[in-house]
């Protein structure tokens, strides 16, 4: 507040002597060292710092002195109203300190108590473990091509080189769509998503394919009427085996860790020739000493996938001029995959929908 | 195939000290893989010896079974040389005969251990084995006799029982039909080895001379080669040899008669199927034909069958009484050989392996026979099978060969494949030099020629139906050389472009839904009435329009489901069956709708198929969209320190949309519907702002939710989310907005209860104009001085302008406008 007090009436008031002004200043002092805490404070400073404290009013009735003694008790009273400020200042900054200490210790909390108000979501890791193959062959420069999981027949099986009579056509139990005339079933692998990439665009192709599968197995431990596969297809100039291991290779590393290679053991599919078995190097044991080893079982190697050099009657069934390009294509479970990659014992884990099992692999692998 | 160690070395003679893992192991390099090896006498340890019965005195018991106290000599096995004495309950032995005893301190299969006990009255100090006991058969009761010169007593049984012997079980690959024979895995052993190898069917065979037992062969395509041999004189109760019916038992055959035992042992020794006759029970000539309409016949397995007619049916050998066989795959009935057999003639033909298949598959049968013809066995060796079983038969079944040899037709002969020598090393990577390649392809059987210009003519061998390409020349060059032997090269494509728009919008829907605590669930997509049922749907509902099966794993679920609806809710159910107190899920993934656009094309392989072809092959597909589903039920929010649990409402449903649609910036709009299996009058339908109807949320239907086993009030929506993707933008646009000051109006609307809040909400919108920046509806009220049948909506207005601070004058206009063109078009009115 500023300006003159309406209240003020001058013929009342008499000078301060020097002695009056040490005084009301000690005694400023004195209540402002004894206040206690920061309510105190504020009660001394209205009754010694106020308007109405006796040094405000000496200070008003500066004015009303003579002019050769205002000068003189202007000083006095300044100084002394300045140590009380200074004083109360400092009083209030460490009564401060004392509260904001007192407050933060009242204010402790259990931080143990639970704060799970609400539950973690979480992506399935079949999802995410998808993606997580996507992510390293996108890394590559690979794209990831998708196709629908109800395919025609010709597509799932003809333009791979399992004709009609084929005896390999018997190895896969095919779920049909009603009437079977009609030549539609429930893909028994990704690998038509392949055809339909060839069928669709010219070489150079690199795309890996996750997806839906079906076969007719009966539900158990490792057995599921549907599963998921990823398969890769690469097309170009020059494509050799050679090419086929350093991306399977890679593909190993950087899913089960570095150093984690492969091998071929030679095997058959229509899709492919030469074909081969790929087996992947134990992560956990490496090979050493995997007697005790559970994830291999002794072996040393998993088995992961089938592989091989792009058969060049798939190539010319699906537009490809095999003359010029060769290609390899890759295929593994997904399922099993993430089976031994994370030590999962049952497959039909990945089908209950319980919560407690997928909360633990979070939004992503 | 189950291949017999010893089996396979009397083929091949293998490196000194090469031991059964190893074998394996180089099989496996060579493209038969190991299965796994298997001992014999798996469970047994010793001392299990011979022993010959010394005396046997039959003893009658009180419960009315004789038993049998014997003395038995063991040799020394038994460690003094005397006589061992055994109670033996069996009577199927004589004094004299030899046994196989084992002792004290043996164990048997099944952890049976062997101690010396007392029982009826004596001490029996071990037993006399059965063939079940030994673990080797099951069929026989009775103790084994062995031959009278199978050994010493005290000899190691192990060892005269072959029990001591390796199999190994091999997993044979379609295109190698060889392999499933003893002949064709001592190949492959010999090849990974190098060791020398003698082919058991280079053998002289007698000429064909027209005169064994007639046959007419009318179609030469479905069976080239037909060769007949007849024995006579044979005696139907010799029995098998010991080391046949083992070797036999071993390879996973049961042993049965000689005579069908020696087909079996000379199927299994060449790879060759071979089919014995009563040649007594034959009618006159053999005629190999394809089956006329309306034939049967009962073959061995006494099925009957209706047999196949046409250019494609079921071939048949037949005698003057018609069908007495399915050629390559079953003999008939008729024909069997029987225990009266003293005649028998002996079939070996080639038939085509694709005739073979469909035959198998059209009877569903499996047999050791047709696994072998639908793969393609040798055609050239019919002779020399034929000849051997002849010859076994007269060794061990007192028979005769008759003179006659009967053979029609030539092997085919297997088309040369052109190449080009580098092609291996061109399409492994391997570095393979020409000469190393063309090594490697005669090893394997190939005869191969230099045709100049760096090209090779390759005749592959007749056991390699398969090889038939120049990249199946590739492959039999690559096994050889060793498939460890391909470099790990990475390939360097091009730049890609990375993940689609969808496949990453899909990524989002994911971490969005997780992020609001929804557990991602992958159910089967089999469906069946019941659960359509379950959830309410109409009988008209186009989701109980469905894609079915023609051989659905189970009769009760034979569609592909239209809805994800009973994935979650399944899923859900049985989480808070298993305890938990509330559940949050949600599912991404394809359903189907039927194409109803009729069959797809079965196209050619030799072409790429016209763009005509496929579209009229790509219409037959049914419609795949990738749907969203989410069910919430039970506890969401947790009870705690901080308050009560909260559970689940209609709104939890919508709230959920609307994060998936801020997420994708597609705008999506809720209005009210009604929709099975959602509650009537807490439905949402959810479309684009073009009004493309999109999906469905809202409470679950009272009756659904109990069918489901689910709490009340659980919370629902499937979206189909290609739509919504296709509703999202590309490229989201950067919003403009002011940093003045915002000034803030409320005003609460009494208006009738049915009015839409939504509808409310925009006539504010449209009436405030540009000034307006926000409108949110804060409160709801009813009750006291509201009139029965309205409500007031309260709603927060935030006005601001882009370049200005806003007057009180502008903003309170602003204001009437909003509050007057809702009264216009709800008929609000202002609450004082
Ligand atoms: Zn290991």
């Amino acid at each position: 507040m500023s300006g003159p007090n309406s209240e003020y009436d001058p013929v009342e008031v008499t000078p301060l002597g020097d002695e009056q002004v040490a005084t009301a200043r000690d005694e400023a002092l004195a209540a402002i060292e004894a206040a206690a805490d920061l309510e105190a404070l504020k009660q001394v400073r209205t009754a010694h710092a106020g308007d109405r404290s006796p040094l405000a009013l000496a200070n008003r009735e500066i004015g009303a002195l003579p002019p050769q003694a205002r000068k003189d008790a202007g000083r006095r009273v300044g100084q002394a109203r300045g140590a009380v400020a200074q004083a109360l200042a400092e009083r209030q900054a460490v009564l401060e300190v004392e509260h904001e200490e007192r407050m933060l210790v009242e204010e402790t909390v259990d931080v143990t108590l639970p704060v799970d108000r609400l539950p973690q979501g979480a992506r399935h890791p079949l999802t995410t473990g998808a993606e997580l193959i996507a992510d390293v062959f996108v890394a590559m420069g690979w794209e990831v091509a998708e196709g629908p999981v109800i395919e025609a027949e010709w597509l799932n099986f003809d333009a791979l080189n399992l004709g009609p009579d084929h005896p390999a056509r018997t190895m896969q139990d095919t779920f049909w769509v009603d009437p079977p005339e009609h030549h539609v079933v429930l893909r028994t692998q990704t690998s038509p998503v392949q055809a339909r990439t060839m069928l669709e665009r010219p070489p150079p192709i690199y795309v890996v394919c996750p997806g839906r599968v079906f076969r007719t197995d009966e539900y158990d431990a490792t057995h599921s009427p549907m599963f998921h596969q990823v398969e890769g297809l690469a097309i170009d100039e020059g494509i050799t085996m050679a090419h086929l291991k350093g991306t399977l290779d890679h593909f190993a590393a950087r899913m089960f860790g570095d150093g984690i290679s492969t091998r071929f053991r030679p095997s058959y599919f229509p899709f492919t020739e030469p074909s081969a078995e790929v087996d992947l190097r134990c992560f956990v044991c490496r090979g050493v000493d995997s007697e005790e080893c559970r994830t291999c079982k002794g072996e040393g190697w998993i088995e992961w996938g089938g592989c091989g050099v792009v058969n060049p009657r798939v190539l010319t069934a699906c537009g490809v001029d095999a003359e010029r390009f060769t290609g390899f294509a890759f295929g593994m479970g997904i399922d099993r995959s993430l089976m031994f990659r994370h030590g999962v014992n049952d497959l039909r884990a990945l089908f209950e929908g319980d919560v407690r099992f997928t909360t633990a692999f979070g939004s992503e692998l | 195939m189950k291949a017999p160690v010893s089996w396979i070395r009397e083929y091949v003679d293998l490196p000194e000290g090469t031991s059964t893992e190893r074998l394996a192991d180089r099989l496996t390099d060579v493209g038969l893989k190991l299965e796994a090896i298997e001992v014999a006498g798996e469970g047994i340890s010793g001392p299990l010896v011979l022993g010959r019965v010394l005396t046997r005195e039959p003893e009658p018991q009180k419960n009315g079974k004789t038993i049998n106290w014997c003395t038995v000599d063991v040799g020394d096995a038994n460690g003094t040389g005397e006589p061992q004495g055994i109670v033996c309950g069996a009577h199927n032995f004589d004094v004299g005969d030899l046994v196989v005893c084992i002792l004290p301190g043996g164990v048997l299969p099944g952890n049976f251990q062997i101690s010396a006990r007392k029982t009826y009255g004596h001490v029996s100090a071990g037993m006399i084995c059965s063939v079940s006991e030994l673990g080797i058969g099951e069929d026989h009761d009775g103790i084994l006799v062995l031959p009278a010169d199978a050994g010493q007593p005290g000899d190691d049984a192990l060892a005269v029982l072959g029990l001591d012997e390796e199999v190994v079980e091999l997993e044979v690959n379609p295109d190698r039909a060889y392999g499933l024979s003893l002949r064709g895995v001592a190949r492959d052993a010999a090849l990974a080895f190098e060791a020398p190898y003698t082919d058991p069917c280079d053998r002289d065979v007698p000429h064909a001379d027209g005169a064994g037992h007639p046959v007419v062969v009318d179609d030469a395509e479905g069976c080239p080669v037909f060769v007949a041999r007849t024995v006579s004189g044979f005696d139907p109760a010799a029995p098998t040899p010991e080391w046949m019916a083992r070797r036999l038992t071993q390879a996973g055959m049961r042993p049965i008669s000689l005579a069908v035992d020696v087909t079996n042992y000379v199927m299994l020794e060449t790879g060759r199927p071979i089919h014995g006759y009563d040649a007594d029970a034959v009618r006159g000539a053999l005629r190999v034909r394809r089956a006329t309409e309306g034939e049967k016949l009962t073959t061995l397995d006494s099925a009957r069958r209706e047999l196949s007619a046409g250019p494609e049916g079921d071939l048949v050998v037949c005698d003057d009484s018609g069908p007495i066989g399915l050629g390559g795959v079953m003999g008939g009935e008729s024909t069997e050989i029987s225990a009266t057999t003293s005649r028998v003639l002996v079939e070996a033909a080639h038939w085509d392996p694709v005739s073979m298949f469909r035959t198998g598959r059209r009877h569903k049968i499996t047999s050791e026979a047709g696994r072998r013809n639908e793969r393609g066995a040798d055609p050239t060796i019919c002779e020399a099978a034929a000849d051997r079983v002849v010859e076994l038969l007269v060794a061990h079944g007192g028979a005769t060969a008759e003179p006659g040899v009967t053979v029609v037709g030539t092997p085919p002969s297997p088309a040369a494949v052109t190449a080009r020598a580098d092609l291996a090393a061109r399409v492994t990577g391997i570095a393979v030099d020409d000469a190393t390649a063309l090594a490697a392809l005669r090893a394997v059987g190939c005869s191969v020629e230099e045709t100049g210009d760096g090209s090779i003519s390759v005749t592959p061998p007749p056991w390699r139906p398969d090889v038939t390409d120049p990249f199946d020349l590739v492959e039999e060059v690559a096994r050889v050389v060793g498939y460890d032997r391909v470099p790990s090269v990475l390939p360097a494509p091009g730049a890609g472009r990375g993940l689609t728009r969808v496949q990453r919008l899909r990524r989002r829907v994911g971490r969005t839904l997780a992020g609001a605590g929804c557990v991602e669930v992958v159910s089967f997509p089999f469906i069946g009435e019941a659960v359509l049922d379950q959830l309410g749907l109409p009988a008209d509902d186009v989701r109980r329009h469905t894609v079915r099966l023609a051989n659905p794993l189970s009769a009760e679920e034979p569609a592909f489901t239209t809805t994800l609806l009973p994935g979650v809710l399944k899923a859900a159910a049985r989480n808070l069956g298993r305890g938990a107190a509330g559940v949050a899920l949600f599912e991404t993934g394809p359903v189907a709708f039927p194409a109803d656009r009729g069959a797809a094309p079965i196209l050619g392989i030799d072409r790429r198929p016209t763009d005509e072809e496929l579209a009229e092959l790509l219409a037959a597909i049914p419609a795949q969209p990738q749907h969203l589903a989410a069910v919430l039920a039970g506890e969401q929010e947790r009870p705690g320190w901080w308050g009560d649990a909260s559970g689940t409402g209609w709104e939890d449903a919508v709230a959920l949309v609307r994060r998936v649609s801020d997420e994708l910036g597609a705008g999506l709009v809720v209005s009210a519907a009604s929709l099975m299996p959602w509650h009537p009058g807490r439905c949402a339908q959810v479309a684009t702002a073009d009004g493309t109807l999109v999906g469905h949320a809202g409470e679950l239907h009272p009756r659904v939710c109990q069918a489901f086993g689910l709490p009340a009030r659980a919370a629902v929506l499937e979206l189909d989310l290609d739509a919504v993707f296709a509703a999202a933008p590309t490229v989201a646009p950067a919003p403009s907005f002011s940093t003045y000051p915002v000034a803030k109006e409320d005003v609460a609307l009494v208006v009738a209860a049915d009015v839409p809040v939504a509808t409310v909400e925009q006539a504010l919108r449209e009436g405030a104009g540009e000034l307006l920046e926000s409108v949110r509806l804060f409160d709801v009220y009813t009750g006291e001085q509201i009139e029965e049948g309205q409500r007031s909506l309260a709603f927060a207005l935030r006005f601001r302008a882009p370049d200005r601070t806003l007057t009180d004058e502008e903003t309170t206009a602003s204001r009437e406008a909003a509050v007057a063109l809702a009264a216009e078009r709800t008929g609000a009115v202002q609450r004082a």
